[in-house]
């Protein structure tokens, strides 16, 4: 209905401020934490200090006679209450080896934090308190940190079941691969190890379970991004009839795929309140979370790029070892298949290659954080890129330009068979040279370098693109996922003109009640105001899919636009009838009908809202009321991209970088709320410096996490990061008719290469041409130290630093 | 247990506190002020920053005992008559807030940054707010909102 996109736009595209906001503001918000239900009781978990142990036997009698305790459960206490384990909803092969994972261990701890045993206490203190005296008596096993040595033969196994702690292999094989590479003239080859993560939103997890035993009932309140996966998945875990179940998010306070999945203690407080019949609450440590709260990455990458003499791309081929951690979480092995279908960027090739090793280790379970699988792509990418340029000697701006794909406004087939939704890579590129400076600033190295200056200067490049919009029903069954990547939203048109709009995304910080409401408003020429957003709640949106993978706008933003256009479809029919005209014979316009050529006879959405209601003159064969629901499965992915520029100084003598400037050019497609927009890139960017320049979880040989607090992994302040220029292109999505196509993880996916590729530009003087991540001051010094032949003292070398990394391939990148 | 009397925006409470209670908790489960968050357990967010006497601390590094005698301040304190504090404005209109988890200790931080801070430059608010994490944000559009705030809460005309 070409209608609805014509009229008069009043709302969308505009920087409109956030509903959101005022309760945030003062205080008023209830996240998980602001909640309590009277006679409440506390729940404490107790973990394994040690990442591989036989839990020989867990004594719970002193804990159980501590002030206040109600009740002490061991795995096998509780070993009754489980269906089925917790979930893992992406088997990526047909012979996947996915373990089960009981709530709380029994027989093995498998990492350090492994959750061994339960209290139920009075207070909070009363629960943490007899937590540390349940007695465990524990048989320390060998530990695999490391993914290679987990691989060898003979490796010590986590899960005693398998053959060996490979989970999987994944590949993806187009075109004559071998052939190609074998011809090319030109091969490149680097190894990049991408750091293990810890996501930290800064709201913690956290969960309150309140069972209505007369009913059999249960709602579990839940910080968490994904609501209506968390009922269908705790029915299952539980064996508790779906129905009786209702999930809540109530305000959350970020996630980043940290809270996109099925945790231990969700089952295991929804199973006490089911056992005890009273309501439960567990709030997690921010300590705590680190060990159990899922991290993200922790890959390793060998990378290849075979070109001519010109550095004209003809293949990509990529292998891969990811980290699962100890247990598949809801969708662990699927993160890498994310950007599995991306390790070409924007640019031509004729063979691709693509294989994952998905490798169990007694470590955390990885998942999602903020870009899942695509930052990893874009970094090996764009990494390579550099590479290749340096080899052919080109400017590496130029050498983009060179295998760029040409410019397309139609949905277009690429070498892995998906089809991109319409791009224009030029045209970021070239509005971010601008802006960037990028001439002046390439003169300005060349006078440093010319100087013998300490303090050279380096410019990283990244020209990404990234898949979201999650996803296709159909695509995601071809994965393996077992679920469906619709989203659902309804409209309700009160009679006294008001609205609820009810979505089943579940925002936790993009604003979704601010840019659902402008396109409600714009569609259904209601005011701004008078649109009530409904979310989080099972109970008030049955249907969903919830947030994550930048879905949530092009996927339930799209759901609401059907949606909308199913309401005037059905107030176009009582208008007319009320009008005394034919359908055809009526204009909409901004949220009125009016007879062509008698514009004084006209009727409102609102108008036709209370005649829907009142139903005293509806056409033969209509409804009363006016509420419609739509549910959008998406025929396509969208393809964000964009172009992305850092200037990095390094001081040569102590390794010290700056961020000097940073630019990005990113198109997201249409824009809904341009505020929103520049919000989600500046966050999307300070992450992805976060994980260029200062972010790792280290582990020592033991599988103990040293980087165990806030007070010692590095998430940074203000101070730490620079000011951010953006600004977008926009070439409208083919995918839906919003044109929309997502920009939550975007920064992120963008920005770690454009900073290391900077801070490797500022070092080619020195000889030196690879550094991993983090690209801290430590690790820069001892690679200028390196590179000069002058020892390195145990600062620079040693393993267990942060910013070294256990697992970590910290070689030179060396080239085939 | 301990009894405390203290001063919470403006308003004379009495409790009684077992000694090791932090002054976070009092405020949030006794007095039921939930404005004020708790990110961390190892003094490194900042979202539980407050007002003692007139200066910003993160209040789960003091004991409610700390407190007694003390004047408070919260995030519940700050809007007068209804008005949103030039702060919690500035916030508003430049979208110095995503998920909103970190903003009330920012906020706090911020009001004792511009108050002990005749000029602050961009590079000042940054390192001024060093004590206080956000993840949602990048920082950018929180240093714009405490100079729209310092500017008006300077500005002879303001209230
Ligand atoms: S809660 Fe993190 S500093 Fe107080
Ligand atoms: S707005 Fe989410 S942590 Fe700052």
């Amino acid at each position: 209905m070409a209608q609805v996109a014509e009229q008069a736009q009043k709302y969308v595209g505009g920087g409109i401020l956030r509903k959101e906001d005022p309760e945030l503001l003062n205080g008023a918000a209830r996240f998980i934490d602001d909640m309590s239900i009277p006679g409440m009781l506390w729940v404490s978990f107790v973990r394994s200090p040690f990442a591989h142990a036989t839990i020989n036997s867990v004594d719970t009698s002193r804990a159980a006679s501590m002030p206040g305790v109600k009740g002490v459960y061991s795995g096998t206490d509780l070993a009754d209450e489980w269906a089925d384990g917790l979930p893992c909803a992406w088997p990526v092969t047909e012979d996947i080896k996915a373990p089960k994972h009981w709530p709380i261990a029994k027989d093995k701890a498998r990492f350090a934090g492994d959750a061994v045993a339960v209290v139920v206490a009075e207070t909070r203190a009363q629960a943490v308190d007899a937590a540390e005296t349940v007695d465990v008596d524990y048989e320390p096993l060998d530990v695999v940190v490391d993914m290679e040595a987990a691989l060898q033969d003979g490796a010590t196994k986590v899960h005693d079941e398998f053959e060996n702690n490979s989970s999987y292999v994944w590949n993806l094989d187009v075109g004559e691969v071998d052939q190609v590479f074998n011809d090319a003239a030109v091969v490149v080859k680097e190894r990049y190890y991408h750091p293990r993560l810890i996501p930290n939103a800064i709201e913690p997890r956290g969960v309150i379970c309140q069972p209505n035993p007369a009913q059999g009932e249960y709602t579990l309140y839940s910080a968490t991004q994904i609501p209506h996966i968390l009922k269908v998945t705790l029915a299952l875990t539980l064996g508790l009839p779906e129905q009786k179940l209702r999930v809540v998010a109530p305000e959350v306070g970020g996630g980043f795929g940290s809270k996109l999945n099925v945790y231990a203690e969700e089952a295991t407080c929804l199973a006490l309140g089911r056992k005890l019949g009273v309501p439960l609450k567990w709030i997690e440590t921010r300590s705590e979370g680190y060990l159990a709260t899922t991290h993200g990455r922790d890959v390793i990458q060998d990378m290849e790029v075979a070109a001519d003499e010109n550095g004209k791309i003809v293949g990509f081929r990529a292998n891969l070892l990811a980290d699962m951690g100890a247990y598949l979480q809801l969708v662990t092995p699927g993160i890498p298949i994310l950007g599995a279908f991306l390790y070409h960027g924007v640019y031509d090739c004729q063979a691709y290659s693509f294989t994952c090793t998905g490798v169990f280790t007694n470590k955390t379970p990885t998942d999602a954080y903020r870009g899942a699988g695509r930052p990893e792509a874009t970094y090996a990418v764009e990494r390579i890129m550099d590479a290749l340029a340096r080899r052919v000697r080109k400017d590496p701006v130029e050498l983009r330009r060179l295998n760029f794909l040409e410019p397309f406004d139609e949905a277009r087939e690429v070498i892995t068979g998906l089809s991109f939704d319409s791009g224009n890579y030029g045209a970021a590129l070239d509005k971010a040279l601008d802006m960037f400076g990028y001439d002046e600033l390439r003169a300005e190295q060349q006078r440093r370098r010319d100087a013998g200056d300490d303090k050279l200067l380096g410019i990283g490049v990244s020209t990404y693109i990234e898949m979201c919009g999650l996803a296709p029903s159909q695509v995601l069954a071809s994965l393996r996922y077992v679920a469906g990547g619709w989203e659902a939203a309804t409209i309700r048109c009160h009679p006294t003109g008001k609205v609820t709009v009810i979505t089943g995304t579940s925002p936790h910080g993009q604003g979704h009640v601010t840019a659902w409401s402008q396109i409600v408003a714009d569609e259904l020429g209601v005011d701004f105001e008078d649109i009530e957003v409904l979310h989080g709640d099972t109970a008030i949106s049955p249907l969903g899919m919830d947030s994550y993978g930048s879905r949530s706008l092009s996927v339930g933003g799209v759901a609401l636009h059907y949606a909308a256009e199913k309401v005037i479809t059905k107030a176009r029919t009582i208008a007319a009838h009320e009008l005394e005209v034919s359908e055809e014979d009526l204009e909409y316009s901004s949220g009125t009908f009016s007879v062509k050529g008698a514009p004084d006879k006209s009727k409102t959405i609102p108008e036709v809202a209370f005649s829907a209601w009142t139903a005293h003159n509806l056409p033969e064969g209509t409804e009363p009321g006016l509420e419609e629901t739509h549910v959008f499965d998406p025929p396509n992915f969208t393809f964000p991209s964009g172009t992305h520029l850092c200037a990095i100084e390094v001081d040569t003598e102590t390794g010290m970088t700056n961020i000097l400037k940073y630019v990005a050019v990113d198109d997201c497609g249409t824009a809904i709320n341009p505020i929103i927009i520049e919000g989600q890139v500046h966050g999307g960017i300070a992450q992805g410096i976060a994980e260029a320049m200062y972010e790792e979880a280290v582990y020592d040989e033991n599988g103990v996490l040293m980087t165990s607090s806030m007070s010692n992994y590095r998430v940074p302040s203000a101070a730490e990061l620079p000011t951010f220029e953006t600004d977008r292109v926009e070439t409208p999505s083919t995918t839906n008719p919003l044109g929309v196509k997502g920009i939550g993880e975007a920064g992120t996916i963008a920005s770690p290469p454009a900073v290391v590729n900077a801070t490797i530009d500022a070092l080619l003087p020195l000889g030196i041409d690879h550094i991993d991540m983090p690209v801290s001051p430590e690790r820069v010094w001892a690679a200028i130290r390196n590179a000069s032949g002058s020892s390195v003292d145990a600062r620079g070398t040693d393993a267990t630093a942060a910013g070294s990394g256990v697992g970590s391939a910290d070689t030179p990148g060396g080239e085939a | 247990m301990r009894r405390i009397s203290l001063t919470v925006n403006g308003v004379q409470h009495e409790g009684m506190v077992e000694p090791r209670q932090l002054l976070v908790y009092f405020l949030r489960e006794q007095l039921g002020l939930t404005g004020t968050n708790v990110g961390c357990d190892t003094s490194t967010c900042g979202a539980c920053t407050i007002l003692v006497n007139g200066n910003a601390a993160k209040s789960c590094t003091l004991l409610a005992v700390q407190a007694d005698g003390a004047e408070i301040t919260t995030i519940e304190g700050l809007a007068s008559n209804g008005e949103m504090h030039p702060l919690q404005k500035a916030f508003h209109e430049n979208h110095g807030l995503q998920c909103g988890y970190c903003t009330p200790g920012m906020i706090m931080a911020s009001l004792d940054l511009i108050a002990n801070n005749d000029d602050l430059n961009d590079e000042d608010v940054r390192i001024g707010l060093e004590g206080n994490l956000c993840r949602c944000t990048g920082y950018q559009n929180i240093v714009k909102s405490v100079q729209q705030a310092a500017g008006e809460m300077r500005s002879p005309a303001s209230t």
